[in-house]
Formats: structure tokens, C-alpha cells, sequence
């Protein structure tokens, strides 16, 4: 029993981060209906960004935070400006998109290989190493951590989303950006706004994961597993990106501590081919109807 | 400075990537679907081909038909259930498909597992790449031009007005998916037979973008423009090999250039026989003679009074 209990809180950490990258996939995905492949780099720079803001600039902790969740939404925003923003104005099919994408992720990696280097870094220790014990269970501080930072982050975009006047204009745009358009909304303003928050949860999730972990420049391979967290839960909706990510976590982690670690990931990309299969729409996707 | 040994190691390997970029512009340039899951073929191909040619003694170039053909099979598989899928998420279950691949391999220990399998015989050429690329290629060519290629551009140009004429989308997507898997296998076969070792994590998710980037560079909708993607794209990493690191930087930003500045890539829906057809026109002085022709019809038509006048 405590086996479980004890995976099931890894389950819960891992999978609150899976959920702040798969955010980012959805977001974007909601609007321009585009997987977007290079938000794995930009998690990735996001865990740099955190990592100097502590080691050059010697902030605190949540200062070293904020200062790579802006990073990473800036990163996101000149991303979309250079890669996608022209292929946007033509009207491109959203395979351009993912090529380009997919362009920008090589980009982005290996820009920080030739720069930084190819090497593993690791934080610094901010918070202890000591682990909390309950009983027979114990959780590293490091883990309560993801997890409550992640929830406060999600709980921000959801009051973003579901409260404020722009939260209205992004629902309305992933309900169809044209007719929106039409009621004047600035649509380009709206995907502005869409890269900057995806982005900024990317440079939370990256620090956060390179805390956990460490920091190289592959690290945005992981997100292909947050890619699919998002799939599962449905393309483009949040509640079905977080819902996915809590579930994928957990099943990596129980199937690690029940099955064997090595299968974690066959486990994990076996199901969104049998998601995909199944119900291609996710847990709760939106319906996309073919144009006729 | 380039010693021949060394240009006949890149000039292989261009051809194996000929070969596989072959059959994914089948189905990305011809039928209009996204794969990046043909780096689990290429595995597949490669490790049943290894298999034969070191566990069975079965021949080279039987082997390496046999690589193929076992990805096909496995194509026939994965495509069964997700050919259905709309737009993205076909190539997300290709995605899925492709990793899954490498990650069963690696945790298959007969085949060596992660640490991969040394030792492979060296059996290819380049005569027996160049000969197989001239099979492939001559294939692919009379594939297009034949009833079946044609249904396969239908789909990729309106996918329900093909349907609406008749033609079984489902059937056409899953053969063009099939021999591009054949392609991919054969390909995968040669490299491992080429590099003499193998390992899972050399048929990452990169391979595939890697190969999709080549179809793309080379130009949508084009046997020729395959050809000469796979060629300069094989090359341009080893001319830039002094720039170390920043090659793929600049790799990932002309990627992102071709997209914005010509995203039908080089060669989009050009074949080098339109060339020397256009060239044949020439010298026989038919375009000349055509150009003059529609001239002549565009003043005929501007002299008519009248009509559409008043619209300015």
C-alpha cells in the first residue's frame, strides 16, 4: 500500500509539470490548430534561463522564477513573430506549421549546444535534500514543490482564461478565430497573448525540471511525453491537457513501480496510439468537423 | 583535402537517403500525408535484414528485400487503424508508431537491446546502392504515371471530392503508405549494412524529421526534387562540417527560411523530364511559336469592344 501511495505522489509531481508543458500545446493548438513542436525548446531554454538568473544574477528563488517564465514567454513570442507569423498571413496548411516548427526545435537545441555546450549542469541545492517522511511514505520537498508551484501557475491561467476580458477573446478565437475577427477581436493580439502565457508556463516548467533533474540542452525530448498528455486529454482543450498530464503521470509512475522502468516509455507513447485509435478527439477534445 | 574513400562514403550514404526519401515524398509529396514515424520502418528493415544476412545466411540483396518487406507488413498494420485519422492526428500516431519501435527494440535484448548490434557484415556499395536507387526510382516513376499514382494526387489535391468520384481514399492511402515503408525498410537495411553497427537510438524521432525535411527541401509533389533534397542535404552537413556545432543551427534556420520564402520547396511539382521536354520546345522553336500564339489571342481579345468595359 505505501508502494502505491509513495507512486502515486511521484505520479501527482511529474504529473503537474507534464500538465504546465502540455498547457502550452493546447493553447496553441486551440487557436491555430497546430501541433506546436518547438515548445520543447523553448522549455528548455526556460530551464537555462532559470539556472543563470540563480548562478549569474544571484536571485532568489521565485525572483529566478518569474525571471524565467518571462524569459521563455519572450522566447515564445519572437518564435511565433519569425516562424510562424508569415506563414500565418498566407494561410498556410498547418503541415508548414509543423515543419517549421519542427525547424525551430532543431534551432533552438542547437543553438544552446554551440553556445552553452552539450554539457549536463545541474542547480544549485536551494532547498534541502532531506526528504518529509510520513509514515512509511517520504516526499522530497523538491516534489511538493512542482506540484504547488504547478497548480498556482494553472490556477493563474485558468482566472486568465475564464475571468478577464482577453480569457473571453482566446475562448472566442478557439471557437473560431474569423468570427471573431469579425466581432473585433485582434486576433494577432490574441495569438500574442496565447504564445506569451504558453511560453511563461514553459519557462516554469523548465526550471522546475531542471531543479528536479538536470539541465541539457535534449531536455525538450521530455516534452514529447507532455505532447502527448496533451493528445490524450484532447488537443486544444486545457482541462483535457491537464486532466491527461495528471494521468499520464501517474501511469508512468505506477507502471515503473509495478511493471518495469524501462517500459515507462513504450508504456506511455503504446497509449497514445491506442488513445489516438480509440477516440482521436482525447478525453475531452473539441470537435473538429471536416470542411466540406 | 576530400580523399575518394571519403566521397564515397557520403555518396552512399546520399543514396541510401535517396532511397528513403523516395518513398516518403510518395507519401508526403503524392498523397498529401505526414510521417514522422518512418525511422521506425527504417529500424524494422534494418534489424530483420541484419538478422537474416548475420543469424541465417540468407543473401545481400534478398536480405535487404526482406527488411523491406517486413516494414511494409508493420505499415500494413499501423496503418490499418490509423489512416482514418484526420490532418495532425495521423502524423502524431505516426509519431507514436515510430518511438514505439525504438523503444521495443531497445528492450530486446536478443537484437542487442540499447547497446546495439556490432558486427554486421559490410555488404553495401556503392554499385549496389546506385542499382538500387535506379530500380527505385524507375518504380516510383512508372508508379506515379499509372492509374494508382494518379488517385494518390487526387487525394492529396481535394480528399473528398475524390472520394465523391469514386476513388477508395482508404485503399489508396494505405498502399501509398505501404510502399513508402518499403522504401523506408529497404533504406534502413542498406545504413545498417553501410555503417556495419546499429542501435535503437539511431532511428530516433530526429531521423524522421530529418528525412521529412529532405522531401520538403527538395520540393513537394516531386520524384526529381527527392533526388536532389536527399543529395544536397547529405552533403551540406559534411561541406559545413567545419563550422562544428553551429551547422544545425543553421540547418533548423533554413528550415524555417524554406518554409516562409518557398514552402513548395526547390523543385515543387517539377520533373526533371518537364526540363528537357521545355528544352525540346525550345530548340524545335515550339514555345516560341506558343508564347506568339497566346500573344496574338490576348490582343484578339483586348481589340473586342464592348464586353466587361464598363466594369472599370
Amino acid at each position: 500500500m505505501s508502494v502505491f501511495l509513495q507512486q502515486l505522489i511521484n505520479g501527482l509531481s511529474i504529473g503537474s509539470i507534464y500538465a504546465l508543458m502540455a498547457v502550452g500545446y493546447s493553447l496553441v493548438y486551440s487557436i491555430l490548430n497546430f501541433s506546436n513542436f518547438a515548445h520543447g525548446g523553448v522549455i528548455m531554454l526556460g530551464a537555462y534561463f532559470g539556472l543563470y538568473a540563480l548562478n549569474l544574477l544571484s536571485l532568489p528563488f521565485m525572483g529566478a522564477l518569474v525571471v524565467a517564465a518571462f524569459a521563455a514567454g519572450l522566447v515564445a513570442v519572437g518564435l511565433e513573430k519569425i516562424a510562424y507569423s508569415p506563414l500565418r498571413k498566407r494561410n498556410a496548411p498547418s503541415l508548414y506549421f509543423i515543419i517549421s516548427a519542427m525547424g525551430a526545435s532543431i534551432f533552438l537545441e542547437n543553438f544552446v549546444v554551440a553556445t552553452i555546450g552539450p554539457t549536463f549542469k545541474t542547480y544549485p541545492e536551494i532547498f534541502s535534500t532531506t526528504p518529509i517522511t510520513f509514515g512509511a511514505i517520504s516526499v522530497s520537498r523538491i516534489d511538493i514543490l512542482m506540484f504547488v508551484i504547478a497548480a498556482i501557475s494553472l490556477a493563474i491561467l485558468v482566472f486568465i482564461i475564464e475571468k478577464t476580458k482577453v480569457g473571453l477573446a482566446i475562448r472566442a478565437c478557439s471557437y473560431s478565430a474569423r468570427g471573431s475577427n469579425l466581432m473585433g477581436v485582434n486576433v494577432n493580439r490574441i495569438i500574442f497573448v496565447i504564445f506569451l502565457l504558453g511560453g511563461m508556463l514553459a519557462g516554469v516548467a523548465g526550471m522546475l525540471f531542471g531543479m528536479k533533474y538536470t539541465v541539457y540542452p535534449q531536455i525538450g525530448v521530455i516534452t514529447n511525453k507532455s505532447f502527448i498528455a496533451a493528445v490524450f486529454g484532447g488537443l486544444g482543450s486545457l482541462p483535457g491537457a491537464v486532466v491527461g498530464s495528471i494521468l499520464l503521470g501517474l501511469i508512468e509512475t505506477i507502471s515503473a513501480g509495478y511493471i518495469a522502468s524501462q517500459y515507462r516509455d513504450l508504456i506511455a507513447f503504446s497509449l497514445l496510439i491506442i488513445v489516438l485509435v480509440v477516440k482521436p478527439s482525447g478525453l475531452m477534445g473539441k470537435i473538429t468537423e471536416d470542411k466540406a | 583535402m576530400f580523399s575518394w574513400f571519403y566521397i564515397e562514403g557520403i555518396l552512399i550514404l546520399v543514396g541510401i537517403n535517396v532511397m528513403i526519401v523516395l518513398g516518403l515524398s510518395l507519401l508526403t509529396g503524392f498523397t498529401g500525408l505526414f510521417s514522422f514515424g518512418h525511422a521506425g520502418f527504417m529500424a524494422i528493415g534494418a534489424y530483420v535484414a541484419v538478422t537474416c544476412t548475420m543469424q541465417l545466411d540468407v543473401p545481400f540483396y534478398l536480405a535487404i528485400l526482406i527488411g523491406g518487406i517486413a516494414a511494409m507488413i508493420a505499415s500494413l498494420f499501423i496503418g490499418y487503424f490509423t489512416l482514418n485519422l484526420k490532418g495532425d492526428y495521423f502524423c502524431i500516431a505516426t509519431l507514436g508508431f515510430g518511438e514505439a519501435i525504438r523503444l521495443i527494440l531497445d528492450n530486446m535484448t536478443i537484437v542487442g537491446g540499447a547497446r546495439g548490434l556490432p558486427g554486421i557484415p559490410l555488404d553495401t556499395t556503392l554499385v549496389n546502392v546506385i542499382v538500387i536507387d535506379i530500380i527505385g526510382i524507375m518504380a516510383m516513376a512508372y508508379l506515379i504515371k499509372s492509374r494508382h499514382g494518379r488517385n494518390m494526387i487526387a487525394i492529396r489535391e481535394e480528399e473528398l471530392a475524390s472520394q465523391a468520384i469514386g476513388i477508395n481514399v482508404f485503399r489508396y492511402k494505405m498502399e501509398s503508405l505501404a510502399i513508402s515503408a518499403l522504401y523506408a525498410g529497404i533504406g534502413g537495411a542498406l545504413w545498417a549494412h553501410y555503417v556495419g553497427f546499429i542501435q535503437p537510438l539511431m532511428f530516433q524521432l530526429t531521423k524522421s524529421t530529418e528525412m521529412t525535411i529532405m522531401v520538403i527541401f527538395g520540393g513537394l509533389g516531386s520524384i526529381t526534387g527527392s533526388v536532389v533534397g536527399a543529395f544536397i542535404l547529405t552533403f551540406l552537413p559534411e561541406l559545413l562540417r567545419e563550422l562544428a556545432n553551429w551547422r544545425l543551427v543553421f540547418y533548423g534556420a533554413a528550415v524555417i527560411a524554406i518554409m516562409i520564402a518557398r514552402p513548395q520547396g526547390m523543385l515543387g511539382g517539377i520533373e526533371i523530364t518537364d526540363m528537357f521536354r521545355w528544352i525540346k520546345r525550345t530548340v524545335t522553336g515550339e514555345n516560341r511559336r506558343a508564347k506568339a500564339a497566346a500573344e496574338a489571342d490576348k490582343e484578339a481579345k483586348t481589340e473586342l469592344p464592348g464586353e466587361g468595359g464598363g466594369e472599370s
